[in-house]
């Protein structure tokens, strides 16, 4: 059972959530995906890390065949190619690995080497498999890292695994939602967290996925995001109340559940009904 | 001697641009005949590596000087492989930026901007 | 124009919060939302006519033309995105399309095309003296640091003569931040006083530094988490950043937004406190000779 938990900009939550299910699910696997800003690890501080390099294709050049007939300079939509004083230059960070240039060069002047864009790690915390993907600053795309996360876990179906998704929804986010059974939003109770929670809505929508949300950082009075739901006719799968115990365990990257009989109770229940709705969308689907 | 300036408009007068990769226009100014040529920057539409694309175009026509108010780190790879001089530019308009320097009074450009990574896609 | 920045690292911090404020107390004519992936400025800074829209292109995507197509997958083979079904007919995914053209380089009987796609829209709203530029990225596609630039060039013209702008940024250290970087005065970065938050805020002043533009930090929520503020307030000691000012947690806040106010239209203790940070960094903005800018 594959659970993805996203929402329309950082800081809502998500991964306070994704971390305190995976920790309170017990045997589990949680998979940031968050991979410009993995956060996760600092509340799950795995241990026995096992890393490995993520690399992509991209050019290298042979000065020697290089004929300087400029097509690869020509054909490069992302312009990573110069051609200067005789000499094809590769701009190694702006290229997006398309293969174009080695294809077409009519010299075989061209040929792939592999370029590091990150890594992925894992490790162990409890009885939680924790996987982070890490891509390297100023890459153009984290989607080859994520794949490589997905891929990972695919045999592993069997225990519940839970996505920690990157924020907004860029075909990032589209990337890793794609194999979830279950998508879990994490929505703030402003005005501003109806309007991000909207953009997730639509995207879950888009993407068919059975979903539900959960109202972060509740507090007394109004709450847009609820009120939202209940228009949309969308399923509320809990509420977190906002309390400085939750802010201070979290702002020191502790994991709540681990700490707090209280919050243990709040996500077990949170899981119970996360997994009766996964249950319920597979039988109703078959 | 060719010297190339972003610019805004295809005017002597006009004001320099402040983005190399993106500016509509180049002016290629030969200080041998004093003739003007305004060169399109096909660069300006690129959702990446614009800069790269116009420090090609530039080194293709054969500029030994440029002059402009920034330039990012992979454009000025570009340039330098072509042994192009890059300076700086210190007043708003073309025309007197050409002057000054011809007087000897333009500084070389030294900070390079990390580049923007302006890719469109992801 | 003087421009001030107003950056997180994180989101989440109360960067719109703060910047909403901001726009109020300075009576700005020029503002722009920069977070371009999610942009929330314009639910609180309440615009009373309609923007003139623009729609923004992204890379062009690959179509293909099944009249035409023979089906031999030479494009679905040689796409490195997989981005091409065959599901009965071929097909491209738009998502996954990043526009490369080798699927048209392959194709052997020209029945690919790359086709422009929009992929986004571009908001100018101009109310009296007020000018306010925001755009919202289309779903699906990705963070872009042009369409960043493009919100901060349609502000300067639309607002040529204005003396002071103030731009909502977007979170993260990625190229949209580093497009809204280039160019501005000052940058105030909203720190939030978590283990996240700080390795965040660490990340996002080396990549300020490195620009040259002045900078300063404010916190956030800091009775959040004493300890950790004060980690932050040592971190900029050590590295020669000013300090604007502490901003508490306040439920407050929270209700001027739901309400469609800013923190300081109503009396409130993160209001006051904000005023100060207000005071603080417009003293530093203006400060002369502290600039870097080149």
């Amino acid at each position: 059972m594959k659970i993805a938990v996203l929402s329309g900009k950082g800081g809502t939550g998500k991964t306070l959530v994704s971390v305190n299910l995976a920790a309170v699910a017990k045997t589990s696997t949680y998979i940031d995906c968050d991979v410009e800003e993995p956060n996760g690890h600092l509340f799950f501080k795995p241990k026995d890390i096992i890393e490995e390099e993520i690399s992509v294709k991209i050019p290298k050049v042979d000065g020697n065949l290089c004929s300087g007939c400029r097509r690869c300079v020509e054909f490069c939509k992302f312009n990573a190619l110069a051609y200067i004083k005789e000499k094809l230059i590769v701009f190694e960070d702006i290229c997006h690995s398309c293969g174009g240039c080695i294809l077409l060069c009519p010299e075989k002047a061209l040929t792939e080497k592999e370029k590091v864009i990150g890594r992925v790690q894992k490790g162990t915390s409890e009885q939680v498999t924790v996987y982070t993907g890490i891509l390297n600053p100023g890459e153009p795309s984290g989607i080859p890292i994520i794949k490589k996360l997905l891929d990972e876990n695919e045999h592993e179906r069997s225990k519940t695994i839970f996505i920690d998704c990157p924020p907004g929804s860029a075909c990032i986010v589209m990337e890793s939602i794609k194999d979830a059974d279950y998508c879990i939003l994490v929505a703030e109770p402003t005005l501003f967290g109806v309007h991000n929670l909207n953009m997730v809505y639509e995207l879950v929508k888009l993407f068919n996925k059975p979903f539900g949300v959960v109202l972060n950082k509740c507090l007394d009075g109004e709450n847009p995001s609820e009120k939202f739901c209940i228009e949309k006719g969308i399923r509320i799968l809990g509420r977190i109340p906002f309390d400085n115990e939750l802010g201070s365990l979290n702002s020191n990257a502790e994991i709540a559940v681990r700490k707090s009989e209280k919050y243990r109770t709040i996500f077990s229940s949170l899981l119970e009904d996360v997994k009766k709705e996964v249950h319920h969308e597979t039988t109703s689907d078959s | 001697m060719k010297i190339a300036i972003p610019v805004n408009e295809k005017s002597l007068e006009s004001n320099v641009c402040v983005s190399f990769g993106r500016t509509p226009y180049f002016l290629i100014y030969d200080t041998d005949t004093q003739k003007s040529v305004f060169l399109d920057n096909s660069a300006a539409a690129s959702t990446g590596g614009a800069g790269i694309k116009a420090a090609q175009m530039i080194a293709d026509n054969k500029v030994n000087i440029l002059l402009t108010p920034r330039l990012g780190e992979n454009a000025a790879d570009v340039l330098k492989s072509a042994e192009i001089e890059i300076y700086k530019t210190t007043t708003a308009s073309a025309k007197d930026n050409i002057d000054v320097f011809i007087a000897g009074k333009l500084p070389l450009l030294n900070e390079i901007h990390a580049g923007f990574h302006g890719h469109g896609g992801k | 124009m003087k421009q001030l920045l107003i950056l997180s690292g994180k989101g989440g911090t109360g960067k719109t919060t703060i910047a909403s404020a901001f726009i109020k107390l300075s009576k700005a004519r020029a503002y722009a939302d920069c977070d371009v992936d999610a942009p929330n400025l314009h639910l609180i800074t309440k615009q009373n006519s309609l923007p003139k829209k623009r729609d923004y292109y992204g890379l062009p995507k690959a179509e293909i033309d099944t009249e035409l197509c023979i089906e031999c997958g030479q494009c679905r083979q040689n796409c490195r995105f997989d981005a091409i079904s065959a599901d009965g007919k071929y097909k491209v995914d738009p998502f996954a399309c990043e526009g490369c053209g080798v699927c048209e380089l392959v194709c052997p009987v020209e029945a690919v095309t790359l086709k422009p796609a929009v992929a986004g829209e571009l908001l100018l709203y101009t109310e009296g003296e007020k000018v306010f530029s925001t755009a919202q990225l289309k779903m699906g596609s990705g963070t872009s640091g042009m369409l960043v630039t493009e919100v901060k060039k349609q502000m300067k013209s639309a607002a040529a003569d204005v003396e002071f702008a103030i731009i909502d940024g977007s979170p993260g250290i990625g190229c949209p931040v580093i497009a809204s970087l280039s160019g501005v005065d000052m940058v105030l970065i909203v720190a939030e006083p978590s283990i996240s938050g700080i390795s965040d805020m660490e990340r996002i002043i080396n990549t300020a530094t490195k620009f040259g533009v002045k900078t300063a930090v404010c916190i956030n929520k800091f009775d959040t988490n004493m300890q950790n503020t004060e980690k932050i307030e040592n971190f900029c000691k050590g590295q020669g950043i000013s300090l604007m000012g502490r901003i508490p947690f306040d439920s407050d806040a929270v209700k001027a937004i739901n309400n469609g106010q800013t923190i300081v239209d109503i009396v409130c203790a993160s209001g006051a406190a904000v005023k100060v940070v207000f005071s603080k960094t417009m003293e530093l903005l203006f400060e002369e000779g502290g600039g870097l800018r080149s």
